[in-house]
């Protein structure tokens, strides 16, 4: 049985950035004992100054050290005991 | 969605009501009210009742996608709000029965983000994701998307009823949540679509209500919570509560269920839908927790209980559903109704 995506059901452009253009300003929420909340028209780099992979417009950046997702994060500080000052 | 067998007098008059196989659609009608009347009262656990939570699914299926073979007039006639409303105050009562709230903390933002935080961390009972995880046959497998299907094939919809009810920062967040789990724009990505690529990975069929007839009470009883929430403008408290407390309560499970897929052999195309709720319910919690319920919250004070019950309530109904399973898987049974839906 074959499970591909169906023709209709293709990204037409993979990987695009989704907050691209109009003017969105950036905002960081530091989640109280959780990720940094990513708002607005930014762009993810490595240390390489490449894209990092990204498919949703507002990213959760790990800030316990403990997700399997890094840069993002996965929820894993809530079974860590992660607490933040802020 | 094709019609279902019904389970019983309420769903078998509503049924034939519906679908206009009576001769006196007014008598049928008032069969139906008597039914349902007696029905509610006799029952002696709505939560797991198939004729009353199939009828209740029903009713409320005429607000989405309809039911093969039934009129389009049917979504708003009286008599059948009527019937609903019946079952639904019945529902609510069980429900909120089932539930007990602590005492309640201050009606802010950030103290409603954290008392939804703590709610939704005490796991308490069997987890059915380290059973699928490590554990779980690949009948096993396909009964849980059996479940899950019932929802999932239209993820999302029922907290979208409450998008008009919301104002400002709340409402902002519902959408922005909203918006990824309908692939913000790209079909590929509408959750409903990932899940859909899973079934048919397992060879199942992706057909929106095609194993329905499967689903028992309690699996119904937890989506028609979402539409008594989604759909009674005086619930929007809690069908937020719902949302979040689902969002808060994903991201890890979902890691877990990817696991047993990958274990049982199946590749990117099974495991896709659950990937990708790790990532995007590590952020939609945030929104959901501070945005959403603690700005309904913020502009509304006197919705906090409401928002912290409709949370409450999404945990509560959910976990017996788990333990039902889970008691069946842990006997050697399936979970499911004997149904030609799972015939192979
Ligand atoms: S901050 Fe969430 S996993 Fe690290």
């Amino acid at each position: 049985m074959s499970a591909d995506l169906r023709n209709e059901e293709r990204d037409p452009a993979p990987g695009r950035p989704l907050n691209s253009g109009a003017a969105a300003p950036v905002s960081v929420v530091a989640c109280p004992d959780g990720p940094l909340l990513v708002r607005g028209d930014f762009v993810l780099v490595g240390a390489d100054g490449e894209e990092l992979p990204r498919t949703r417009r507002t990213v959760a950046l790990c800030r316990c050290g403990a997700s399997a997702l890094k840069p993002y994060c996965d929820g894993s500080h809530k079974f860590t005991g992660f607490r933040s000052d802020v | 969605m094709k019609q279902p067998a019904p389970r019983g007098e309420a769903s078998t008059l509503l049924l034939a009501v519906l679908t206009g196989t009576v001769d006196s659609p007014g008598d049928a009608l008032s069969l139906l009210e008597s039914a349902v009347g007696a029905a509610v009262t006799r029952t002696p656990d709505i939560l797991h009742d198939d004729d009353l939570q199939l009828a209740l699914f029903c009713l409320y299926e005429l607000h989405y996608s309809g039911i093969e073979g039934a009129g389009d007039d049917w979504e708003w006639n009286l008599r059948l709000l009527g019937v609903r409303q019946r079952i639904e105050v019945a529902f609510e009562a069980r429900v909120r029965d089932e539930v007990v709230l602590g005492e309640l903390p201050d009606a802010t933002g950030e103290a409603v983000c954290a008392e939804l935080f703590r709610m939704t961390a005490g796991d308490s009972g069997p987890s059915m994701s380290r059973f699928v995880a490590r554990t779980a046959t690949d009948d096993q497998l396909r009964e849980f998307l059996v479940h899950r299907s019932i929802s999932q094939l239209r993820e999302a919809d029922p907290h979208t009823w409450a998008i008009p009810r919301l104002a400002g920062r709340a409402k902002a967040a519902l959408v922005e949540i909203q918006a990824d789990e309908y692939g913000n724009g790209l079909l590929a990505r509408m959750h409903s679509s990932l899940f859909a690529r899973t079934m048919r990975e397992l060879g199942m069929d992706d057909t929106y209500g095609a194993y329905l007839d499967a689903a028992p009470a309690i699996t119904l009883a937890s989506n028609n919570l979402m539409s008594l929430f989604g759909l009674n403008r005086r619930l929007r408290g809690a069908i937020v509560g719902h949302l979040a407390a689902y969002e808060m309560t994903s991201s890890q499970p979902n890691r877990l269920y990817s696991r047993g897929f990958t274990r049982l052999g199946y590749g990117e195309a099974a495991t896709g839908y659950f990937d990708e709720h790790v990532e995007a319910d590590a952020v939609h919690e945030q929104i959901a927790g501070r945005d959403m319920a603690g700005g309904l919250v913020e502009s509304d004070p006197h919705l906090l209980a409401d928002v912290l019950f409709g949370a409450a309530a999404a945990l509560a109904v959910d976990s017996i559903m788990t333990e039902r399973i889970m008691a069946a898987w842990e006997d050697g049974r399936s979970s499911l109704l004997p149904s030609e839906a799972m015939a192979p």
